[in-house]
């Protein structure tokens, strides 16, 4: 057992390492202020051409489509290594995570050709427009139609969660193309021109207060035939791809987030009636059970390095990470919060600790829902990995004009 | 990075799985908690014929010479396997012997345990003190005097490796449990199926085990192996409960389709990995002797008590009324887990622990 690189991923590291210090020195300290995600599309391209142009894009992604043909070890390993600076890297994080490789596993070589290269070397943004407000975590209860006609599809509806629509240049779209079929047989997936007449995103302000997604409606816009992904009907079976993608990619706690030694600072400056808070059996299990939930998902995710190193799939004990991560986060803050007193109400003044765990309160309600619900997590966990019985759903077979609402 | 057991040590996690599944499990356990005998002897001499008490003891002194991950590995096993056997103890005694004997201590007793004519236990706790500083067992010159209970397996042992105070703090110390001075009588405990023992010493010889620094170490090895046989207890309630519900039916469906039920079952699971984690984390800090071992066995064994609290109370609920019952198998794990806290001390002892190896770890940094 070691904790050590392989030498090939040491040298592929020490590479990386090397490249990304002057290349991203400009990245090295966080931004003097907060920059919005619209602010940030010139530079988040500007980077991601960089990156491009000395090989650090498409790692795992084959030759033929323009990527690099390494391993998910070697991806990771550049990933480390640039999230030791504050590079913009989030615009294309769907995109390249979770749209492209839907786009290469199911579109035509004409779409491959057309898209894939422009996505990767940060000309086009992307998004995927799966949610809806009547569909969530139930995803195949979608609304939005495409009606066929002639070479082209009409899409009428609305989605919504649709993280950087008003910076897109295009989507990939579920849409119902045969609402007589049972729920899960009557999608079709299609690429989108976000600049399409017809299309409108508006950003959507969450409870946290910032303004991450958007609602975007569909108005009569035309898609051509040959922008399909994937058969007639088999919406599904195509999704399916992107979310086992986006699992990849919503994982791990966010790197902002406060952790156990946030809580240990904390804990160590407060004074209570009894005493400092630090010496607290209560605070003491507090930071226990962080540690324990954080490094537990770290060293979990090491356990997928390793199995990945080797050249074999990852364990399925990685679909513990966001539940995990997501809980802890808002019972830490919440705990911090409590620990705090008034002050950790008041968000005028103050300091710049007790924003951070403010902060990540605030967020936390939303990690516990984005990317898969944690019981739809859970469920995933008990069905998949213990085997036990799906679900009841009772519209399952039932054709989807005639499913009606309890 | 190579996050994982060696491939030897996961040969001998298969062997001892399909042994243990073949000759131990809940009907052993049921049939020793109806008998007489302080553990099943018959057992204890395929074990020991199997080489598995020699696995860790260095070829010199008899034994196979394997690193401490078989006897992590084993201990998983012997934990998942409910058998009445003193293989754990014998485990954590080994570890003490390897890390902390005199090359004299070492010739007198690993070969014993090697062969299985010495059964060795340990016996760390002391009734309701869970402070080592505290030990009221207390070691004048030669000599040791105190309490020692409850002890596992003590009734089968013929060498017992024991904390007490000793001149520079809390340290471990060999007793021959065939000398003078020794008392050794059975004490009942909640768990039915492993029996313990209180060993009163009056003055008995006392041989130091290393010195106070090792006995902490010691304490931090024997937390992880003791967090082990907790994944192992563990895993076979989480089979247990996951196997029931995917076979009971209510309301027309199997129990195991109902969130109320496999959200718990998923619960169990994720507990279970997080512990599997920093488990692995400390088996590699025992190996490398690392210095996270503190952290990382503190860690391991609060994440491991979490999750077979959790497996072995949840598996009674999803079994319903059938899982309260005397004949129901669900008790064994629910004892289990009291007897696995009362070895080595509880989450807070160890929460406790945690925090400081990280507090000193920060000022260290600082």
């Amino acid at each position: 057992m070691d904790f050590n690189d392989t030498p090939d991923d040491a040298e592929y590291r020490a590479k990386a390492r090397a490249w990304l210090a002057t290349a991203a020195a400009d990245y090295r300290d966080p931004p003097a202020r907060p920059v919005s995600r619209g602010e940030n599309v010139p530079e988040s391209r500007k980077w991601q051409k960089v990156k491009h142009a000395a090989g650090y894009t498409g790692i795992t992604w084959p030759k033929a489509f323009g990527g690099q043909g390494l391993s998910p070890m070697h991806s990771i390993i550049f990933n480390q290594e640039q999230s030791k600076y504050h590079a913009p890297t989030e615009l294309f994080a769907i995109g390249l995570g979770m749209c492209i490789p839907t786009v290469f596993t199911h579109g035509s070589p004409a779409l491959i050709e057309r898209y894939v290269a422009k996505a990767l070397e940060g000309e086009e943004v992307w998004c995927q427009l799966f949610s809806e407000p009547s569909a969530g975590s139930d995803l195949a209860g979608i609304r939005t139609k495409a009606v066929r006609d002639g070479d082209d599809w009409v899409i009428d509806g609305q989605k919504v969660w649709t993280t950087n629509a008003h910076l897109s240049d295009f989507g990939i779209i579920v849409t119902r193309t045969d609402p007589s079929a049972p729920k899960h047989k009557g999608l079709t997936m299609f690429i989108v021109d976000m600049h399409a007449p017809g299309v409108e995103a508006r950003p959507l302000k969450q409870m946290s207060g910032g303004s991450d997604f958007n609602e975007v409606f569909f108005t009569g816009v035309r898609v051509s035939d040959s922008h399909r992904l994937g058969a007639v009907g088999d919406g599904w079976k195509v999704s399916l791809t992107t979310l086992m993608n986006e699992r990849l990619a919503v994982g791990g706690k966010p790197g902002h987030a406060p952790g156990y030694r946030d809580l240990m600072a904390l804990a160590a400056r407060i004074e209570t009636d009894m005493g400092p808070a630090i010496e607290a059996r209560d605070v003491r299990q507090r930071i226990a059970a962080t540690y324990i939930a954080d490094e537990g998902i770290k060293l979990t995710q090491m356990r997928a390095l390793s199995a990945l190193s080797k050249g074999e799939a990852p364990g399925p004990e990685q679909s513990i990470s966001k539940v995990v991560v997501a809980k802890t986060m808002q019972e830490m803050a919440a705990f911090a919060l409590d620990l705090s007193e008034a002050s950790g109400f008041t968000t005028a003044g103050g300091e710049p600790g007790i924003h951070k765990l403010q902060g990540s309160y605030m967020a936390s309600a939303g990690l516990r829902i984005a990317g898969g619900t944690d019981e739809i997590l859970r469920n995933i966990i008990a069905e998949r990995v213990l085997g036990l019985p799906g679900d009841m759903r009772p519209d399952k077979d039932t054709p989807f004009n005639e499913i009606r609402a309890a | 990075m190579d996050f994982d057991f060696s491939d030897d040590a996961k040969a001998l996690r298969e062997q001892a799985r399909k042994f243990f599944d073949e000759r131990a499990g809940p009907a052993v356990a049921r049939a020793a908690m109806n008998g007489d005998a302080p553990f099943d002897a018959g057992l204890w001499q395929t074990v020991v014929d199997l080489g598995w008490t020699a696995a860790r003891v260095p070829e010199a002194h008899g034994g196979v010479g394997m690193t401490s991950e078989a006897a992590c590995v084993l201990a998983e096993e012997a934990g998942r396997s409910l058998a009445p056997i003193p293989l754990a103890q014998a485990l954590a005694a080994t570890e003490a012997l390897i890390a902390l004997g005199t090359p004299e201590q070492q010739a007198r007793w690993l070969p014993g345990i090697a062969d299985g004519s010495v059964v060795a236990v340990t016996g760390w706790a002391e009734g309701g003190n869970a402070s080592p500083a505290k030990a009221s067992a207390k070691v004048d010159g030669d000599a040791i005097t105190g309490t020692k209970s409850p002890i596992a397996d003590l009734a089968a042992a013929t060498m017992a490796i024991v904390s007490a105070a000793g001149p520079d703090g809390p340290a471990l110390y060999i007793v021959d449990l065939s000398g003078a001075g020794v008392g050794v009588t059975p004490v009942d405990t909640l768990d039915l199926v492993r029996r313990h023992g209180t060993l009163t010493l009056t003055g008995a010889p006392a041989d130091p085990l290393g010195d106070a620094g090792g006995y902490h170490d010691w304490l931090d090895c024997a937390a992880i192996l003791g967090s082990f046989e907790a994944m192992g207890t563990a895993t076979a309630a989480m089979d247990m409960a996951v196997a029931y519900a995917k076979e009971r039916t209510a309301f027309g469906q199997k129990i195991g389709r109902y969130q109320g039920v496999k959200h718990k079952c998923a619960d169990m699971y994720i507990k279970l990995e997080l512990a599997r984690a920093h488990a692995l984390h400390a088996a590699w800090a025992m190996e490398a002797d690392a210095p996270e071992l503190r952290q990382a066995a503190s860690a391991a064994r609060v994440a491991s008590l979490d999750a077979l609290a959790f497996a072995a109370e949840e598996n009674v609920q999803i079994h319903g009324g059938i899982g309260f019952t005397w004949e129901s198998d669900c008790q064994f794990y629910y004892r289990r887990n009291r007897a696995l806290v009362a070895a080595l001390g509880s989450r807070n002892f160890w929460a406790d622990r945690l925090v400081r190896s990280l507090e000193q770890r920060n000022a260290v940094a600082a």
